[in-house]
């Protein structure tokens, strides 16, 4: 058995040490925000928290996830109120969806290090998680509404 | 129309079954009653005290479910398509279910009469609008449910809004006969029926009673003027569940007591398997199973990861490809088919091309367009459950009933035994038309009766075995006399993707593949001699619909041609394709994208800019696209995109698409390919097939047209502009004349 805390609440499960987080937290937990979409962390629909850092889920294995804390975006603070989310949701980004909640997780992480990016800064840490539907230039806007959403609130 | 004759195009794409007469939604009686004439799936599955109208509204005591005819492939027609019947019933976002359809014949697309009737969608002459009220009552008789070709708002623009009109007018009509209260004097809002003295009655409490009256068809929906959702920046309602993690695409569900499996299959594509050595893989953590399917082996195991990582380990034997093992035979017998015997069909043929081309100093060149993968992010899957009775199938797909057909097949049901749920998908592009999903999950829910399977396809897996855009090759000649374009010999050789898609589909067509003509005789400038020819290659790899299909390659094809011509006459790009169209809707549209970009002709100091046109599934659409030559590589700085789709149903969603469209037609032009080495293709994850990364994406700048008197779909159109209208700016830029994609071959991008 291998203990792992996720969104706060502790889960045991009986899984090989190799197995990816991903596939512990969408087929043994049923926590299924964090996508498959690749499995060689080319393109980040997989992102989750583990101890507040964004990190492709497909590539961290389980055996060495045990006692981290891993957070989804079903277990954010403050979800409904979130300024990310919210930026999200006015700049209605999403197409197909399918890639959102990684890229919301990695900007999540990126407003965290640096609380104003510039559009340098937002290409290179973004440039990691891959939309086929193109939603580039909303996603872009959504991050610069958060930014300055976050800025208002302090 | 000047030159827009009419050109037999082809009869049918679905046969050529003799249509006499036809019923056009001429009027709004007429339009209730065509869609009444196949029938209401909703009403065998009726709750108690429930009523139904039509195929598009239920409700019972509880709630109120509109349906969605339409796969949401992550264009947002779940929102779109059911909008339309909310405005209809004055309903509000939040006070009705959505619900995607099940098969039926009710959900006929009407959409496809203009993209399948055999005229130029600018040509609205009565004898083209003739054939498309002709076409129309052979799709309601072959009762084709489909989603592609754009066609979901042109399909349920007048429908939808029909279907709210009728429930509306019915409820009142129940309210009136509860009440004694004259109809006239009774109104809605809000989900409420309305009495004079202000008492108001819920939808949902009038159900019942609904239920036993007959629907008032004599219904005229609202004026556009006193629209409260249609045409105004809306929220589409999947937006908040997506943000949120909470909505469910198909890999998401879960059915009690599944088991998970994953599939190596033939990567030489439709051939089988010869033998297999899965002693690694039965050794393997949480395998259960390993199992011999038609082209492949599956294995069935507690957690999709353990499925994917077993079946990688089990050494298969191959039968080999039908079609050349390696790239350069592919192209060997494309270069090949520009001949009498692989004719697809002159589709169009203004002046005497031959003598035109005879004297003076023509324009030749050649261009290709590779093979490309659709690779939607959310990869192949499905849940499928097969008992006595039949089969169970969860999958997100665009053709409900070549489900329903395919599955059946392969094993040995029929189709009406397959009892099919639609999913939200993680996109599609033209991916979700194809079956090697269903056909294999049937086959191992088979030989798992009565336990449900999670099949996911692996990444590489997907790639594998995703039939891809057709590979083509264009050999154009043209005339340049006194600065003008007087004759243009487009001649093309394609793979076929939509016959190939029809026979995979199990309804073969014997005509010309219509999607090659896409981009290719829909051609709209002034030229006196023309002529537009397809030649369809045979033996290559199957290919299929991609999102804009045959313009995605003909468009490049056709719109870099004629830059040649407008260089090589000496004229201003942007001036002189607006000089030349023939058509005022689409000048029009040419004149606002040089208003819109400010165009002013050449740039200088490295930068420059590129223009292109086509129309698609009947929506003109114009891009302009402007980069800068740095010491790096090309960067594309900026697009503007115009687009004509007779009406914005979703001002926000509509530059989405634009958008998104724009940047999947850029982002394959510049790094996309699928090549064939020993049968299968090279290229297994998006590593090596990226397309568009955020750092790359320019800014683009969209503006909607409501100038064509038709309303048209636009999840397709801005994609076959983009690549020529890149390739014209880099020509404007450097000089340098790209004309095969992927253009990362010969140019380097930063």
């Amino acid at each position: 058995m291998i203990e792992l805390t996720v969104n706060g609440t502790r889960h045991e499960v009986d899984v090989v040490p190799g197995m990816p987080l991903l596939w512990v937290l969408r087929d043994e937990l049923g926590i299924t925000s964090p996508k498959y979409g690749c499995g060689v962390a080319q393109c980040g629909a997989c992102t989750v928290h583990i101890d507040g850092k964004a990190v492709r889920s497909c590539q961290s294995r389980i055996g060495d996830v045990a006692n981290k804390s891993v957070v989804t975006i079903e277990g954010l603070d403050n979800r409904d109120q979130h300024p990310v989310l919210q930026a999200w949701i006015e700049h209605q980004v999403p197409q197909c969806g399918y890639c959102q909640t990684g890229q919301i997780m990695q900007a999540i992480s990126l407003l965290q290090r640096i609380p104003k990016p510039t559009e340098e800064q937002i290409n290179e840490v973004m440039s990691g998680n891959l939309c086929r539907c193109g939603t580039y230039p909303r996603i872009r806007a959504a991050i610069h509404a958060a930014a300055a959403r976050k800025m208002a609130e302090k | 129309m000047g030159d827009l004759q009419r050109i037999s195009r082809r009869a049918f794409v679905f046969g050529s079954a003799a249509v006499a007469g036809g019923i056009a939604f001429g009027s709004y009686s007429g339009a209730a009653a065509t869609m009444a004439a196949n029938g209401n799936p909703l009403a065998a599955s009726l709750g108690p005290n429930s009523v139904t109208f039509n195929p598009w509204v239920e409700i019972s005591p509880e709630k109120i479910t509109l349906i969605a005819q339409h796969a949401d492939i992550g264009q947002g027609v779940g929102s779109a398509q059911v909008i339309l019947i909310a405005e209809e019933m004055d309903l509000d976002p939040g006070q009705f279910e959505i619900r995607f359809a099940g098969p039926s014949p009710a959900y006929f697309n009407t959409g496809f009469k203009d993209e399948f009737a055999p005229f130029l969608a600018a040509d609205q002459s009565p004898a083209a609008e003739e054939a498309r009220a002709a076409t129309l009552e052979y799709l309601r008789k072959t009762g084709l449910q489909m989603t592609g070709g754009s066609s979901t708002i042109p399909d349920t623009y007048e429908k939808c809004r029909v279907a709210g009109a009728v429930a509306r007018e019915t409820l009142k009509a129940t309210a009136a006969k509860r009440s004694g209260v004259a109809m006239a004097d009774i109104r809605t809002q809000s989900g409420d029926v309305i009495l004079p003295d202000g008492t108001k009655i819920p939808y949902v409490h009038l159900a019942a009673e609904a239920a036993t009256i007959p629907p008032v068809l004599d219904v005229k929906p609202r004026e556009a003027s006193t629209w409260r959702l249609v045409g105004k920046p809306m929220m589409r309602l999947d937006i908040k569940s997506k943000v949120m993690g909470e909505l469910k695409f198909g890999i998401d569900q879960k059915v009690d007591g599944m088991l998970y499996a994953s599939v190596k299959l033939n990567p030489a594509k439709g051939q089988p398997l010869q033998s297999y050595d899965a002693s690694k893989a039965l050794k393997m953590p949480g395998v259960k199973k390993v199992l011999e399917i038609k082209n492949g082996v599956a294995v069935i195991a507690t957690n999709s990861w353990y499925a994917m990582k077993a079946v990688a380990a089990i050494d298969c034997k191959w039968a080999p490809s039908t079609y050349p093992a390696e790239q350069a035979g592919h192209w060997k017998v494309l270069e090949n088919s520009f001949k009498p015997e692989f004719l697809g069909k002159e589709w169009r043929k203004i002046g005497d091309v031959d003598a035109a081309l005879k004297t003076g100093k023509l324009v030749e060149a050649e261009y290709r367009a590779p093979y490309v993968a659709h690779q939607p992010l959310e990869p192949l899957n499905g849940i499928g459950l097969v008992t006595d009775k039949g089969m169970e199938i969860r999958v997100g797909h665009q053709s409900p009933q070549f489900v329903q057909s395919v599955a059946a097949k392969a094993i040995g049901l029929k189709p009406e035994q397959v009892t099919f749920h639609n999913q939200w998908t993680g996109g599609s592009f033209g991916h979700r038309l194809e079956y090697e999903n269903v056909r294999v999950l049937a086959e191992i829910a088979n030989q798992m009766k009565g336990t449900p399977i999670k099949l996911v396809f692996s990444r590489e897996e997907d790639f594998i075995q995703d039939i891809p855009r057709q590979i083509a090759i264009a050999r154009h000649k043209g005339k340049v006399e006194n600065g003008k374009i007087v004759a243009a010999d487009l001649k093309l050789a394609s793979t076929a993707p939509l016959n190939g898609l029809l026979e995979r589909s199990g309804v073969p067509s014997k005509d010309p593949d219509a999607q090659l003509a896409a981009g290719h005789w829909n051609v709209y400038y002034d030229i006196p001699n023309f002529r537009a020819t397809t030649y369809e290659a045979r033996g290559l790899s199957p290919s299929t619909t991609w999102r804009s299909v045959g313009a995605s390659t003909a468009g490049f094809f056709t719109e870099s041609f004629i830059d040649e011509m407008i260089h090589a006459a000496g004229l201003d790009p942007m001036k002189a394709r607006i000089e030349m169209c023939a058509i005022p809707t689409y000048r029009r549209l040419l004149e606002t994208l040089a208003e819109m970009s400010d165009w002013k002709g050449p740039l200088g100091n490295g930068k420059g800019r590129g223009v292109a046109f086509v129309e698609a599934f009947g929506t003109p659409t114009a891009e302009v696209v402007e980069v800068t030559a740095t010491d790096k590589g090309i960067r594309i700085d900026k697009v503007w995109v115009a687009v004509d789709v007779g009406k914005v149903v979703d001002p926000v969603n509509f530059e989405n698409q634009v958008q998104g469209g724009v940047i999947w037609g850029l982002g394959h032009a510049i790094n996309c390919e699928l090549t064939y080495a020993k049968g299968g293709v090279q290229q297994t994850n998006y590593n090596h097939h990226e397309a568009m990364r955020i750092y790359q994406c320019p800014v683009i700048e969209v503006r909607g047209l409501e100038n064509d008197p038709k309303v048209r779909g636009v999840g397709e159109p801005p994609v076959p502009p983009a690549a020529p209208a890149l390739a014209n700016a880099i020509f404007a830029a450097t000089g340098k004349r790209i004309r095969e994609m992927p253009f990362n071959k010969f140019i380097d991008f930063v």
